[in-house]
């Protein structure tokens, strides 16, 4: 047998048998580098309009609330040109996603992902007030909504929460908002309006929004 | 009595910290040296909006573990021809661009929307923004999607876009690119990026491109396959995606699949 003649590639993958290939010292982990993020540039909405983008719970969906807010720079000036996505707990503090330890909820009308332009001067989503959920440390969390903010000039999506000015108690028990100064969890409180609430995000200056590493 | 799970990731293999009783995943950190910042000098834009203020940490709990499912439905079969729009054949390099969306650590992620944007063979955007004088194609909008296969895999035909001046600086040209957007199977591991080709000329000009540390700028690019280079029809580029893994040993099940 000639030990050079070695067979050509299975058409399928190989696949490890313990899930993951060896880094050539038996303690050190395999890992692959993550691939390094870009702007989404000027010209997002060619690839990332959606119809229905800006519904997180379906029109009419009882309870829904709209939430909208302007993107602002350095200098206050609006950001006509950024993304906004939101992911969120339903009222009853599930999430529809086969992820969550405690299995996927499922709740009427209720997608929990919305995704919104701001090309008109304001982002504007239409949801659910999210639920109260487990922080993991036998407490619960404050509501809240997790937002990524894209745009030309960001090289990395940038993380904020959306929480709500008129869950008073909830907020003072939420660990992520009592880790903040007073006057900065204020900019991740949304203020209630005719139909929803509000929240400007600044990007940067003056009362710059609190942005999260997660 | 327990089999070791193997291949692809399935829901609920999860196990890296468990407080309240609650068995939740860390999503690990891509280190500084590698990942690329939110803001960068030469990149202009950046300058007012890049915040400057540090990241406050967020520890992963439900939120950020947990993601939107997006899948099949937000795609239709003409969505991963890029080359035939409108009834019509666009002009250009035809190009078969594939790969694989993995984590970190190493696991397929199958399922996944994949999105894509670029220019076209002109490197012009059908984009009411971009009014360079280089010519529209009636045949080309530029917008892909796609979903990952069972191992990960996806594909789809394009022609090769065509690097394009902006007003970053004097004679300011972006390298060719193809932006991709994935979401993973939760919200930390969401990503927004840009492919670029091999051996381009205008990389070392181009802040987007140096905004990435020099140890991972090779990431961002592909590989031109002649493996899968298509006689008489298309050059082939390959390029994996890796999105941020949980750092997970393989865990013994029992044999109807709960985590022993
Ligand atoms: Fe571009």
């Amino acid at each position: 047998m000639n030990p050079l003649d070695v067979p050509p590639d299975p058409a399928v993958p190989f696949q490890p048998r313990s899930g993951r290939r060896g880094s050539g010292f038996l303690t050190g982990p395999f890992r692959l580098g993550t691939t390094p993020s870009a702007t989404v540039g000027p010209y997002l909405a060619i690839g990332l309009t959606w119809p229905d983008g800006i519904w997180a719970a379906e029109e009419g969906t009882e309870g829904g609330i709209w939430i909208r807010g302007r993107v602002l720079d350095g200098n206050g000036v609006i950001v006509l040109d950024a993304m906004v996505e939101t992911w969120q707990a339903d009222p009853d503090g599930g999430f529809p996603s086969p992820e969550d330890p405690r299995g996927a909820a499922s709740y009427p009308g209720f997608r929990g992902h919305a995704r919104a332009q701001t090309l008109s001067g304001e982002f504007g989503i239409y949801t659910l007030k999210p639920g109260r959920v487990p922080d993991g440390e036998g407490g619960l969390q404050a509501p809240h909504i997790d937002v990524s903010v894209f745009a030309r000039g960001i090289l990395d999506r940038v993380v904020t929460r959306i929480c709500f000015a008129d869950e008073v108690q909830a907020n003072a028990e939420d660990a992520v908002l009592r880790g903040l100064p007073e006057d900065r969890r204020n900019t991740l409180l949304a203020i209630p309006a005719d139909d929803g609430y509000r929240l400007d995000i600044r990007l940067q200056g003056d009362g710059e929004t609190v942005f999260f590493a997660v | 009595m327990g089999s070791l799970v193997t291949g692809s990731y399935r829901p609920g293999m999860t196990g890296t910290t468990s407080t309240g009783g609650l068995h939740l995943p860390r999503y690990l950190h891509e280190p500084d040296a590698t990942r690329t910042p939110v803001g960068f000098p030469d990149y202009k834009s950046t300058g007012l909006r890049a915040p400057l203020r540090t990241p406050v940490d967020l520890p992963h709990r439900l939120t950020e573990i947990t993601g939107p499912v997006l899948g099949e439905d937000r795609v239709t079969s003409q969505d991963a021809d890029l080359t035939l729009r409108n009834g019509g054949e666009a002009v250009g390099q035809r190009i078969l661009v594939y790969g694989r969306v993995l984590d970190s650590d190493g696991r397929p992620v199958p399922d996944a929307l994949v999105e894509v944007w670029q220019a076209n063979a002109a490197g012009r955007y059908r984009h009411v923004v971009d009014n360079w004088p280089a010519p529209l194609d009636p045949h080309f909008d530029g917008l892909g999607r796609v979903v990952t296969d069972s191992l990960g895999r996806y594909e789809f035909m394009t022609i090769k876009p065509g690097a394009y001046p902006w007003g970053n600086h004097h004679n300011a040209w972006r390298p060719a690119h193809i932006h991709f957007s994935l979401f993973g199977r939760a919200f930390s591991q969401r990503l927004v990026t840009q492919m670029y080709f091999p051996d381009d000329p205008l990389f070392g000009q181009d802040p987007i491109y140096n905004a990435i540390p020099a140890a991972a700028r090779h990431r961002a690019i592909s590989r031109y396959s002649l493996e899968r280079t298509q006689d008489n029809w298309a050059l082939a580029f390959e390029w994996d995606v890796v999105l941020r893994g949980t750092d997970q040993t393989p865990f013994e099940t029992d044999d109807d699949g709960d985590v022993a």
